[in-house]
């Protein structure tokens, strides 16, 4: 194992011209269908976004008696309102707990166990969406009422918790407490790998200035994690975007509704909640004005991971799932 | 043990392999960001830093013993209030002792290391409060899921079955069918498209793809159910289509980016003295690709397509979508809906007959089984990615 090992690509590259090697008919088919599989995800992501607009196409013109909104924006604007509204929520719960539990985990945790505590946090995201459903709306929600409660009380002068509360539970802050929990592991994940790719040569030289563990994460770890930070961030936001059956689950609805209230039971859906909702009894306009709204989560999350990973590109590609 | 006596041991210590340096070439991080690999913990003891405390440093025994004190306060302080709860009593623990260790050790040592220690107490409780939701969730699905866990859940379906009774054979058929199938379209795809990117790829088109990828592993699960309901309804012209292969479609568009980032992530350990010692033994390339490199890295590659594997498998809102549910087996996957086990939870869960208990234990049960199959695919995954490690930076 030598220095002089160069990447993969570059040395296993044709010789150079001049000294030509025979080419087999064995490599130019092995090459063409490796070439084929890698084009099969080109093909993949422009087909997803072709047929979605082929079959939702007639849901974006349809009128009001055909869609029972205002129109097609009626309708969606106030499941994007929803969708944004419940997945910032989540990445406010889930931002300082994951940047925390990623610290504890390169830095904090005895050397010896931070490794099963990674895979236990990764344990977090093996749990099926439809099952945090459950839990959330078993377990969670009743456990939350008696705070709502309070909230309301003494906080109800601020429009966010005005309540009346939802006695079920069912509310928009239980749902972004749920969906928070569910993009923990991907933004601990990706989080721990940038804290872990800090130069050792910083940290070892801010702790020989005398810095404490925290000033030197402070000094060294933090500002090199930056772009890792927002990278896991707007991954996690733009899982928590596409969270479906949970949100069906937990989150009690009025179509149309726009509201920062999060204590209500009158609450807007989501574009996922509502097409998983919706989808198994809808016929005719009514799949074309669900694919159609499935479209524009598509473009908003194709969006929000693009950005996310502009800012990782700083030659760092991390999770992977 | 002061600075003087312990060596600064950048570089040199024992277990920094060589390959690790090698491997994090080849995946294209240079060196200075990817950082020598060893303990994390700072090999050099800080020296204490000068401060307003008394000058001391705090008995490493004391933080255990300062946290039994809290705990036993705040249990004290509830049961005086007789408001006794098990997470009041963790909160008032947790904020009590973070409080208590920033005055003792704002006293003692100065106020910079009383600021250290309550940042370790303050990022503890973080790891804590994630595992909270998951002991609660793993607890009440065992505890919820477990009265309907007998043989009949896993030999009968719900053909015929009104209220009590019945099982979920038809839909853990169902889910082995409709992954399987995902699986056997996914994994040529993705292996081949990963060698391609690794071994092949070069130039913008390389990048694009690699983005493209990564944009990929991104897709809201419901949107892949709806690609594969557009397009099973364009080509077939049949707008209620409900199939196992569009399932499956489904699955394999959100299977395969985790497949290709993981074989890929393996292809690139494959030290490059391997492929050049082929080649110079005269070895076509693509013979190269398949009998030195991908033997070199099959654990992984197992390791990895497993874990994609237990992915998907708890995928619920695309299968709702592509495949609706039934009450008994269908073995067809081109035509008619299919039962699957996410699916058949939801389905249970939501869709309550009477009495409801019957149905609501099912969900769990059938909740708890998928729970145990899928962890059961990532301990398999994680156990053959250990078995084969070549080698591990963290």
């Amino acid at each position: 194992m030598t220095t002089e090992t160069r990447s993969a690509p570059e040395s296993a590259a044709p010789p150079p011209p001049g000294q030509k090697a025979p080419v087999r008919p064995g490599d130019r088919i092995f090459s063409g269908v490796a070439l084929a599989a890698a084009l099969t995800i080109l093909v993949t992501l422009a087909g997803v976004a072709l047929f979605l607009f082929v079959r939702g196409y007639p849901g974006f013109t349809a009128d009001e008696e055909e869609v029972g909104a205002s129109g097609f924006i009626g309708l969606v604007l106030p499941l994007l309102f929803g969708t944004i509204w419940v997945s910032a929520l989540a990445l406010l719960f889930a931002a300082p707990v994951a940047i925390g539990i990623a610290l504890y985990i390169s830095h904090f945790a005895p050397r010896r166990v931070a490794r099963t505590f990674g895979y236990v946090v990764d344990l977090l995201a093996a749990v099926p969406s439809v099952i945090f459903g459950f839990w959330g709306i078993t377990v969670l929600a009743p456990y939350l009422v008696p705070g709502f409660v309070w909230l309301q009380e003494n906080l109800g002068f601020i429009p966010l918790f005005a309540g009346p509360v939802a006695n079920s539970g069912k509310v928009m802050l239980t749902t972004g407490l749920v969906l928070g929990v569910m993009i923990l592991p991907i933004m601990t994940s990706v989080c721990r790998e940038v804290f872990l790719q800090t130069p050792r040569l910083h940290e070892e030289a801010a702790l020989a200035l005398g810095a404490t563990r925290w000033e030197m994460i402070r000094m060294a770890v933090l500002p090199y994690g930056r772009s890792g930070i927002i990278s896991g961030a707007m991954l996690g936001l733009g899982r928590a975007l596409g969270e479906t059956l949970a949100v069906t689950i937990i989150l009690s609805v009025v179509p149309g509704t726009i509201t920062f209230n999060l204590l209500s039971s009158q609450n807007p859906s989501t574009i996922p909640a509502n097409i998983a909702l919706n989808f198994p009894e809808a016929t005719g306009i009514g799949v074309a004005v669900l694919v159609a709204t499935g479209l524009v989560l598509f473009v908003l999350t194709f969006f929000v991971n693009y950005l996310a990973r502009l800012v990782a590109a700083r030659g760092f590609s991390g999770a992977a799932g | 043990m002061s600075p003087q006596d312990e060596p600064t041991s950048v570089g040199t210590r024992p277990d920094a392999r060589p390959e690790s340096v090698a491997a994090a070439d080849a995946s294209g991080l240079t060196p200075e960001r990817f950082g020598t690999p060893g303990p994390r913990e700072p090999a050099v003891e800080p020296d204490r830093p000068t401060g307003t405390g008394i000058g001391g440093r705090l008995p490493t025994q004391l933080s255990p013993v300062l946290l039994l004190v809290c705990a036993a306060a705040s249990v004290g302080i509830l049961f005086a209030f007789s408001a006794f709860s098990f997470t009041g009593a963790a909160f008032l623990t947790a904020l009590t002792y973070t409080v208590a260790i920033f005055v003792v050790g704002a006293v003692v040592e100065g106020r910079r290391r009383a600021v250290d220690r309550v940042v370790t107490s303050l990022v503890t409780i973080a790891f804590v409060l994630a595992m909270a939701p998951l002991l609660s969730l793993l607890w009440t699905a065992v505890s919820q899921g477990a009265a309907r866990l007998d043989p009949a859940f896993f030999t009968e379906t719900m053909a015929g079955v009104v209220g009590e009774g019945g099982g979920a054979a038809h839909a853990i058929v169902g889910t082995l069918q409709v992954t399987g199938l995902a699986a056997l379209v996914s994994i040529p795809v993705g292996i081949m498209a990963a060698i391609w990117l690794v071994e092949y790829g070069r130039g913008p088109l390389k990048t694009a793809i690699t983005f493209l990828v990564d944009v990929m592993t991104g897709i809201p699960s419901i949107v892949a159910g709806l690609f594969a309901f557009a397009l099973f309804a364009t080509v077939l012209g049949d707008p209620g289509h409900r199939s196992g292969w569009a399932g499956a479609i489904a699955l394999a568009v959100l299977m395969t980016p985790v497949v290709i980032r993981s074989v890929e992530e393996m292809l690139k350990l494959v030290p490059d003295e391997l492929r050049e010692a082929s080649f110079a033994l005269g070895v076509p390339r693509w013979r190269t690709i398949a009998k030195v490199v991908l033997p070199t890295s099959i654990g992984g590659i197992v390791a990895g397509i497993t874990i994609a594997i237990a992915r998907v498998i708890g995928e619920t809102a695309p299968l709702l979508i592509t495949l609706g549910f039934t009450v008994g087996f269908n073995f067809s996957m081109t035509e008619g809906r299919v039962s699957t086990l996410p699916v058949y939870a939801y389905d249970q869960f939501i869709r309550r007959g009477l009495p409801p208990e019957a149905f609501v234990e099912r969900a769990w049960t059938a909740a708890l089984v998928l729970i145990l199959i899928v962890m059961l695919l990532n301990g398999i995954g994680r156990l053959i990615a250990f078995m084969f490690a070549p080698t591990t930076n963290r």
